[in-house]
């Protein structure tokens, strides 16, 4: 369905890729640790690797007490809803990662403080 | 020209005079051209004379009643600056539902006073257009007294003075803005169900009950008074919503489907803006009125049910999202406070953890879900805070692409997992924190791609302030932010330390002590 409208309606979107000059939107979300409240985003080129993401922002979940205890190589990926491997050393584009992707983590036998998914 | 109206007249004949007369067919131009905005949402009126005139109120009526409320209005705001009131208040903490009101609701009044003059103009029936005119200035009025009641408090406190620079550019005004935003841009009618039903007569009290009755459980005479002199006009926008619902179904059959669509809408994009409205109400008032829940369970699930059963004879069904919000109102007010507490940098007033007696009063009001899941949480951030590491969630957020929400609300079939659905639309992917956001979409795409993302915004390096290169090699987008908001960094943080805080208790022992 389009707008009702009395004249033509089109526009184009207002984050579209080519507004991020060069760089895209990535979401990243720890799944049941919601302290955090909602995914974050970032812009970052698509050549940037995996391992950057990681270190330099998804990193910054380190604040929550369930950081340490998280077995790597237990944690599920997901893109969107797809399951995925990221590979560190490779950059978004390599690992399929598209403008406004949101990638999300699980950590298996982690809940979040006191097991309330916070 | 001197208008002569003979006193003799009787109400009836006087208002037929004063508003009905006032009308008249065109004759220069065909009428469809005159008013062209009121045929193209679909809906179909075939007698303007039908619209029944709730409130029977010429103008001149309408300028004596309001100047009599004005002038009594305006002798208590003189007498509550004059005594200090500003000390008055339970506690310094209640300041800053006064900067989260300002921020959030005189702008948008404003809106309103906007969006019903442009109603005013287009609706052809004069019984309409006299109500959108009254409205509109009720709704101007509204704005100007909210803010000269919080004036005075920007003499003495942090973060006021910037509330309209702020409005259309801070992440979580945005929200609000484009509530407004996405009712003045569509149709005549659709704004009437958006703002005159929805917002008017189905959410209003919840809105009403944590400012007035909050304010006078605080000791804030100023805004209570300014809420009290707004009630009566609220009376008349309620029926003056509730009667252009009633005038379009009655008027065509082809129109019910056209109105339960914006009543479904309309219902969820206020419900999602109360979110904020609900956690003053657990959070931020010191003496609290009610919990949200109680509020919702009270104005929405009964007064809602009672008036949609009045309803049901033209057909139309409670919104779609009834459900939704009642299985929220155990959580929204939750996770607002939780998204608000973890960014002290970034808003104008101060947040924190309630104290003891607090908690455990949430925990009575909340009894299926505080316990369970909040409430360690708060008490985690409380041991963090005490211990010097104060939570600061320094990346930006998500948002819904419809209500601008930050993405924070749980998934209706499990409190412990954010809903975030998502689609492609024209190959570009976007993102909901509903079901129901996603249908608004869905309708109307083309609408909801132009949305103003405040972190998008600020990536895209629209966020800097005058002066500063944004196509410079080392331009960080996120580094100016403070600026751009023009956020005083005093207003900012923890209330605990806080200048607000510790000037509060100086001059309050000042004024009671020798
Ligand atoms: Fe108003
Ligand atoms: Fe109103
Ligand atoms: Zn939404």
């Amino acid at each position: 369905m389009t707008v009702a409208a009395l004249a033509p309606y089109e526009f184009a979107s207002r984050d579209r890729l080519e507004n991020f000059h060069g760089k895209q939107l990535v979401y990243v979300w720890w799944e049941k640790h919601r302290m955090f409240s909602r995914p974050f985003v970032v812009a970052l080129t698509p050549a940037t690797p995996f391992r950057r993401l990681f270190e330099d922002y998804i990193s910054t979940y380190a604040w929550h007490p369930d950081w340490p205890h998280i077995v790597w190589d237990q944690v599920i990926w997901q893109n969107g809803d797809e399951v995925f491997t990221p590979d560190f050393d490779a950059s978004l584009a390599q690992n399929g990662i598209g403008h406004k992707d949101l990638i999300r983590f699980s950590t298996p036998g982690l809940d979040g403080i006191a097991g309330t998914g916070y | 020209m001197d208008m002569k109206v003979d006193k003799k007249l009787g109400l009836k004949e006087r208002y037929a005079l004063m508003t009905r007369d006032l009308a008249w067919e065109t004759t220069y131009q065909p009428m469809d051209k005159v008013f062209p905005q009121v045929t193209y949402e679909g809906i179909k009126i075939h007698d303007w004379n039908a619209w029944e005139d709730p409130f029977r109120l010429t103008m001149d009526a309408y300028w004596k009643y309001q100047a009599e409320k004005e002038r009594k209005l305006y002798a208590i705001l003189d007498a509550f600056n004059q005594n200090n009131g500003h000390l008055s208040v339970t506690d310094a903490r209640y300041i800053n539902v006064l900067k989260l009101f300002l921020g959030s609701t005189p702008p948008l009044e404003l809106m309103a006073a906007r969006g019903f003059t442009n109603v005013g103009r287009h609706m052809v029936g004069a019984g309409p257009r006299v109500a959108c005119l009254m409205q509109a200035v009720d709704e101007y009025r509204h704005f100007q007294t909210q803010v000269h009641s919080i004036s005075n408090y920007n003499k003495y406190y942090n973060g006021m003075n910037e509330f309209a620079h702020q409005q259309s550019r801070m992440w979580y005004l945005s929200d609000g803005k484009s509530f407004f935003d996405d009712a003045i841009t569509a149709g005549p009618f659709e704004f009437m169900v958006a703002i005159g039903f929805a917002f008017e007569y189905v959410l209003t009290n919840i809105l009403f009950v944590p400012f007035i009755s909050g304010a006078a459980y605080n000791g804030d005479m100023a805004a209570m008074t300014v809420g009290f002199s707004a009630q009566s006009d609220e009376a008349r926008h309620m029926t003056l919503g509730l009667e252009c619902i009633k005038f379009m179904l009655e008027q065509d059959p082809d129109n019910l489907p056209i109105v339960q669509r914006w009543i479904d809408k309309w219902t969820w994009r206020g419900t999602r803006k109360l979110a904020s409205v609900g956690m003053m109400m657990d959070y931020m008032l010191p003496k609290r009125i009610m919990s949200f829940k109680e509020a919702w369970e009270m104005y929405f699930e009964q007064n809602g049910a009672a008036l949609f059963n009045d309803l049901a004879r033209y057909g139309v069904k409670v919104p779609k999202c009834f459900v939704q919000t009642v299985a929220e109102k155990e959580h929204v007010t939750h996770q607002s406070w939780i998204g608000f507490y973890m960014k002290p940098d970034s808003t104008p007033f101060h947040t924190w953890i309630p104290e003891k007696d607090e908690l455990d009063w949430l925990s009575e009001k909340y009894p299926n879900t505080f316990d369970k899941y909040y409430r360690p949480v708060l008490e985690h951030f409380d041991a963090q805070e005490k211990s010097g590491n104060r939570f600061n969630n320094k990346t930006a957020p998500m948002n819904c692409q419809v209500c601008i929400s930050t993405i924070k609300f749980n998934d209706p079939d499990d409190p412990m997992k954010t809903l975030i659905r998502s689609k492609t639309y024209k190959g570009e992917k976007f993102h909901f924190c509903s079901l129901h956001c996603e249908e608004i979409f869905d309708a109307e795409p083309e609408k909801y791609i132009q949305a103003y993302i405040s972190s998008h915004q600020v990536l895209q390096g629209n966020c800097a302030p005058e002066g500063v290169d944004t196509t410079a090699p080392d331009f960080e987008p996120g580094a100016h932010i403070a600026a751009y908001w023009r956020l005083d960094k005093a207003a900012t943080g923890d209330f605990n330390g806080s200048e607000d805080q510790a000037n509060f208790a100086a001059w309050r022992r000042q004024a009671t002590s020798n």
